[in-house]
C-alpha cells in the first residue's frame, strides 16, 4: 500500500508534499558516469571550488543509489543503448541533466554516422545545460534549476487532470 | 537483578519498533514501479548474460596477488624518489635509503617466493614424484 498520489489536497498534505519535495532535492546523487570532455568538467563541478556538494548532490557509484544522471558528452550510438539500460536501472523518481552541445543535439558531431544527436531521443530529459562545454557554474545553475524544479512535484496529493496529461506526455 | 533484563527487553522492543515504523513509513511515502527492465542486473550497461555463479579461474586470483607487489613497489617508490634530496641535503639520507631498501628487500623475498612456487608460470606443471622420474631412468 503507498499513499502516493492519492490523499486531496489539503493544507497538511501540501506542507508533507514540500516536506517530502525538500528532502528530496536537498540529497540529489548523481550516477558517477561520463561521456566525454564534458566529464571533465563535471569533475571540476564536484570538486571543492565549484563544490556541488554543498546542494547535496554526491557521486553515487550505481544506478540503484543514484536519483540524477547527468549526461556529460558525446553520446555515440553505441552508448546510447547503455544509457537507456542504465536509466531503467535507477529507481523512480529520477531525472537527467543533459549536458553540453553533444548531449542536447549532437554538438559538433552532429552529422557523425556514430552520434545520437541528442539524448533526449532515447531518455526524457529535465534540464538541458548549454555549452561546448559548460562551465562549472553552468551545470550548478542547471542543478539548482532542477531543484527547482523538484520542489513543484506533488507526491501525496492527488494530481490534477492537467498535471496528469503532462506527465503522460 | 532482573531488572536489568528488562531494560533489555525495552530497548530490544524500542529497536524493533524503531525499524518497522520507518520501514513503514518509507513504504507509505515512497514510489515503488518495479518493471523487469529496472529490476536487470546492473553490470555497468552491459546487458547481463549468463548467471553470475560462475567459477574464475583460481590462477587470475595470483596473477592479482602478483600484480599488488609490483603496484604498491611503485607506489611507494614515486614519492620517496621526489622528497629524497631533501632528505639527503638534510642529513637524513642513509635512513631513508634504508627504509626503502628495507622495503623492497621485504618485496623482493615474497617475489622470490611467489617464483620459487613456480606462481609466473600460467601453465603449472605437476610436482613429479620421485618415482615417477626414476622411472625412466630405469626402462
Amino acid at each position: 500500500m503507498s499513499l502516493i498520489n492519492s490523499v486531496p489536497e489539503m493544507v497538511v498534505t501540501t506542507k508533507v508534499d514540500e516536506v517530502l519535495n525538500w528532502s528530496r532535492k536537498s540529497s540529489v546523487w548523481y550516477m558517477l558516469f561520463g561521456l566525454a570532455c564534458c566529464a571533465i568538467e563535471m569533475m571540476q563541478t564536484g570538486g571543492p571550488r565549484a563544490d556541488l556538494d554543498r546542494f547535496g548532490a554526491v557521486p553515487r557509484a550505481t544506478p540503484r543509489q543514484s536519483d540524477m544522471m547527468i549526461i556529460a558528452g558525446t553520446l555515440t550510438l553505441k552508448m546510447a543503448l547503455r544509457t537507456k539500460v542504465l536509466y531503467d536501472q535507477m529507481p523512480d523518481p529520477k531525472y537527467v541533466i543533459s549536458m553540453g552541445s553533444c548531449a542536447n543535439c549532437g554538438g559538433l558531431f552532429q552529422l557523425a554516422y556514430s552520434v545520437c544527436d541528442g539524448v533526449d531521443k532515447v531518455i526524457p530529459v529535465d534540464v538541458y545545460v548549454p555549452g561546448c562545454p559548460p562551465r562549472p557554474e553552468a551545470l550548478t545553475e542547471g542543478l539548482l534549476k532542477l531543484q527547482e524544479k523538484m520542489m513543484q512535484e506533488r507526491w501525496l496529493v492527488k494530481k490534477t487532470a492537467a498535471e496528469e496529461e503532462v506527465r503522460a506526455a | 537483578m532482573y531488572f536489568h533484563f528488562g531494560n533489555v527487553l525495552v530497548l530490544t522492543l524500542l529497536a524493533l519498533f524503531l525499524a518497522a515504523f520507518h520501514l513503514a513509513l518509507g513504504s507509505l511515502l515512497r514510489p515503488a514501479n518495479p518493471e523487469a527492465k529496472k529490476l536487470t542486473t546492473y553490470e555497468c550497461g552491459e546487458p547481463p548474460t549468463g548467471s553470475a555463479w560462475i567459477n574464475f579461474n583460481i590462477r587470475f586470483y595470483l596473477i592479482a596477488l602478483v600484480f599488488v607487489i609490483f603496484d604498491v613497489e611503485v607506489a611507494f617508490m614515486y614519492p620517496v624518489t621526489v622528497v629524497f634530496r631533501d632528505w639527503v641535503l638534510k642529513g637524513n639520507g642513509l635512513f631513508a635509503l634504508a627504509e626503502i631498501l628495507l622495503f623492497l628487500g621485504i618485496l623482493a623475498v615474497g617475489l622470490v617466493y611467489v617464483w620459487a612456487k613456480r606462481d609466473l608460470e600460467w601453465v603449472k606443471r605437476v610436482p613429479q614424484t620421485e618415482t615417477t622420474e626414476q622411472m625412466p631412468k630405469a626402462a
